[in-house]
């Protein structure tokens, strides 16, 4: 079953060795990191978001200088200073973020740069001849006449790597792939991978899920801050020792649920009737409503970009609805401006972080005090009790664990976790009523992402309503009491009882081949008929 | 000191150092005897009474533009509307001069005033502009130079003008409303205690007041600003008043203190050396001070160069010029810095 074990005793396809990247910020990205893969083999790089796996890839392609060490392909010291020169040497990388043009056909992306011509004019016929054949060939399905547009995420997946494998790439690299993925496209994707290592490609899996390793990989190399802990066969390691690996001790894996029952949940704290909202000229949320009660979480499941990210801004004051009606603990917030909404009591773990989570150039401290600097103790009347800010926050940076040398570091100097505990620190310390967290522990690692799941719940048991999107199902159904699930701008199904439901049912809501209908659902959550 | 602290101040001064070689070197092909001519460059603030005495002077109204800019360039506003803030400034400050008869100190005072006025009014326009429709204020406000200017002329020409003199000039002002020379022989006058009061206000302003909070992280990001709450719309509006009020009361003072007519025919430019001033100092209220001084410095030494040798005043904005770029420019010294960051993560390695 496993081909890649044939080939252990040959020499290496590719051998990292030594390599050291210090970025501009003084960010030790690569420390002596030594990473060897053999020809033929499935070879998962693991680690938590800012371990390095990234960085490592990146200078790899020539997206990246590094100051030490050196690379060899296939024996050979090569000096990779662009993508060019990466797809010169074989090496291919699919990244988590699609670089493809979204108003082309599927045929037209997979050649592009490299056009089959007839004449001086573009041979559009032959250039879906090679899609479909190349699709054949590998078992990567794709329709050649489709526009990017228009086709599912998995889809475009598939396009990046036929796109890799058109220019002679026999070394892949995956960054994150199943990330954006259902559960039932991450099962193809995976034929196709085994398929791909079988007909002799080699390919480098970036992930930080530990079960998808464990199930696709022959060998695996943990990273952490930057370095390389080991390299192993998949099959000699069990999960709970490569997340011990990865975080460097013992990690609890199951997620905690506030422990709260339909019973000591309390009053209604976010309310949301029929909201609608279009967004150059399209529709993004249909007719949603929800309602989240004091001591509960309420999960939203989803594919991205199904209205989650919509709804938030809406409920936010970030935006404002075009009908329907918000309510946060029983006042009206419909249309108010973020500042009046929290004085609600709501606070906002944003998304995107960088974007709106911190202004990156000010100090932490400047940085947690941003929703409540008009009031005491951080300000008195006129000017800003510089006293009280620092009590205040070094009390939060003690009390969230925000690894700084103090309350005046930039917060562009932080890594990634620390970065997103600034935030949650902010959040949580106005003793909020509705939380609502977007994305929370995205792109951070382990040892952050379980404090703030932490905070999270301890919170709701002490009677916050959270509303919690999230693109890792794992995370959204472990957290959650209830759960929807939205797609295309509506809400498709409601579950009262999260730990009753499977992915797999989950997916098929996400993917839109069911739903519940709109009566059932309303009844079931806003306990009235419709 | 932090590594970005200490690299910043090498490179400010790094950046100085080059561009005063580039100047040298400048010299060097247009002059006979360039070493003279430098040395006349350089010496040239500190060889007489008067000559230092105008170094000194030409630093107020440097300062008064340039912390009217560290304030709009705080908050992310491009708004160069410094220029005609100031030149409007003097305007109404003249028109208060010449019509009203009051009291002294409170004439001052009101001239003072009307000039804050102006400065605010000029600013406020812009700022409507860009927060009602996201106009750009840097069009706005150049544009805005042009209208100010004009104006100011048009109401100096055709109705403070003072009809028995040759030149274009308005009426004198009363000399109730002059601001009192303070050494003897020199222009330096009571404007400077004004100048502090001002440089005190910005900083309260900028960086320990609620507001000057909310402008600061305005300008850090401004989806942050409007995600935490702050109403970034009317803090745009009122720092940019607030910043055309210091411009304006820069003019203000500038007519009261040197002048005893209204005299200038176009604008003198301290607007737009604001804006250098104001990068120098990194939008700090209380560096300000110090990098006005230190343009005047080139100013007046580039005039006594001229005044003494073949080069003209106007090889100070090569100077000028190459030390903004170098300034402004994220790469200068970059690769210097990264060398000076893998050092101290080795050792901080080795220590550890």
């Amino acid at each position: 079953m496993e081909s890649g074990k044939e080939s252990h005793t040959q020499e290496p396809i590719l051998l990292m060795q030594g390599i050291t990247k210090v970025y501009p910020n003084g960010l030790i990205a690569n420390s002596d990191v030594t990473l060897e893969v053999r020809k033929g083999e499935i070879h998962a790089l693991v680690g938590e978001n800012g371990a390095g796996k990234t960085t490592l890839m990146k200078i790899l392609f020539g997206l990246e200088g590094h100051d030490a060490g050196d690379v060899f392909v296939r024996g050979k010291k090569v000096d990779i200073t662009s993508p060019k020169d990466a797809i010169s040497h074989g090496i291919g990388m699919v990244h988590q973020h699609f670089m493809l043009a979204p108003s082309l056909t599927v045929a037209e992306n997979i050649v592009l740069g490299e056009e089959p011509r007839k004449g001086i004019w573009f041979d559009r016929k032959k250039a879906e001849e090679i899609c479909a054949e190349l699709g054949e060939k590998y078992r990567l399905n794709v329709d050649p006449h489709a526009k990017i547009t228009d086709v599912a995420v998995g889809v475009k997946q598939r396009v990046e790597i036929l796109k890799a494998l058109m220019r002679g790439s026999d070394i892949l690299v995956l960054d994150e792939p199943t990330a954006v993925l259902t559960p039932q496209e991450t099962i193809e994707l995976f034929a196709a991978l085994r398929a791909l290592r079988d007909g002799g490609h080699t390919i480098i899996f970036i992930s930080h899920k530990l079960s998808e390793v464990m199930e696709i990989s022959d060998r695996v190399t943990v990273m952490r801050s930057g370095k390389v802990v080991g390299t192993e066969d998949t099959n000699k390691v069990t999960v709970q020792q490569l997340s011990n690996m990865m975080v460097g001790r013992d990690v609890e894996l199951e997620l905690p649920r506030p422990q709260s029952s339909l019973d000591n949940m309390g009053d209604v704290r976010l309310l949301v009737r029929g909201v609608t909202y279009a967004r150059d000229g399209k529709e993004v949320l249909k007719d949603v409503s929800l309602k989240v009660r004091s001591g509960e979480i309420l999960g939203i499941a989803g594919i991205e970009g199904n209205g989650q990210a919509e709804l938030v801004e809406v409920l936010t004051g970030l935006a404002k609805c075009d009908h329907g009606a918000i309510e946060i603990c029983g006042q009206d917030a419909t249309g108010k401006q973020p500042g009046e909404i929290r004085e609600l009591g709501l606070s906002h773990i944003p998304q995107d972080r960088m974007t709106f989570g911190v202004a990156a150039g000010a100090s932490i401290a400047e940085n947690l005090i941003s929703t409540r600097y008009k009031k005491p103790p951080i300000s008195n009347g006129m000017l800003l009790n510089l006293k009280g800010i620092f009590s205040v926050c070094t009390d939060l940076i003690n009390k969230f664990e925000i690894k700084a040398s103090g309350p005046e570091q930039p917060v562009k100097t932080l890594s990634g976790g620390n970065i997103q505990k600034v935030v949650v620190a902010r959040e949580f310390s106005t003793d909020p009523y509705v939380i609502i967290a977007n994305q929370p522990t995205r792109g951070i690692d382990i040892g952050a992402s379980e404090s703030i799941h932490k905070y999270l719940v301890d919170a709701t048991e002490k009677g916050a309503a959270v509303l919690l999107v999230s693109a890792d199902l794992a995370e959204v159904m472990g957290l959650s009491n209830r759960l929807i699930v939205m797609y295309e701008g509506r809400v498709v199904a409601h579950f009262d009882d999260a730990e009753a439901t499977t992915e797999e049912e989950l997916g098929l809501y996400m993917l839109g081949v069911k739903h519940q209908e709109p009566h059932e659902i309303l009844a079931s959550m806003m306990g009235e008929a419709s | 000191m932090g590594i970005d602290k200490k690299f910043e101040l090498l490179r400010t001064a790094a950046a100085i150092a080059v561009a005063l070689l580039i100047g040298f070197i400048v010299t060097c092909i247009v002059s006979e005897s360039p070493f003279e001519a430098f040395g006349y460059f350089l010496r040239g603030p500190f060889t007489t009474t008067r000559r230092f005495a105008a170094f000194l002077e030409a630093a107020i109204p440097l300062t008064f533009t340039g912390l009217s800019l560290s304030l709009v360039f705080s908050a992310g506003q491009f708004n160069l509307g410094a220029d005609g803030q100031f030149f409007i400034g003097a305007v109404a400050a003249t028109a208060a001069g010449i019509y009203l008869d009051l009291p002294p100190v409170i004439h001052t005072l009101v001239c003072l005033l009307a000039g804050i006025a102006a400065g605010a009014i000029g600013g406020f326009i812009p700022g409507l502009l860009k927060a009602k429709w996201n106009a750009s204020e840097l069009v706005a406000s150049l544009m805005l130079n042009y209208i100010f200017l004009k104006l100011g002329m048009y109401l100096v020409t055709y109705h403070m003008r003072d009809q028995s003199v040759g030149a274009l000039v308005s009426r004198p002002l009363k000399n109730t409303c002059w601001l009192p020379q303070l050494i003897p022989n020199t222009r330096i006058h009571a404007g400077v205690f004004v100048l502090l009061l001002a440089v005190v206000f910005c900083y309260y302003y900028l960086y320990r007041s609620g507001r000057g909070y909310e402008v600061r992280m305005t300008g850090q990001n401004i989806e942050f600003a409007r995600y935490s709450g702050i109403p970034v719309l009317s803090v745009i509006l009122s720092v940019q008043v607030l910043a055309g009020a210091v411009a304006g009361l820069g003019g203000a003072v500038e007519m009261l203190g040197i002048y005893r007519r209204f005299q200038w025919l176009a604008s003198p430019g301290y607007g737009f050396d604001g804006v250098i001033v104001a990068i120098l100092a990194k939008n700090k209220p209380t560096l300000v001070p110090a990098t006005a001084l230190f343009l005047a410095y080139l100013r007046v030494g580039a005039d006594v160069m001229a005044m003494y040798s073949d080069v003209s005043a106007e090889m100070v904005a090569i100077i000028q010029a190459v030390i903004i770029l170098l300034v402004t420019a994220e790469a200068f010294l970059s690769t210097y810095r990264h060398r000076m960051l893998l050092k101290e993560v080795k050792q901080s390695a080795i220590t550890s």
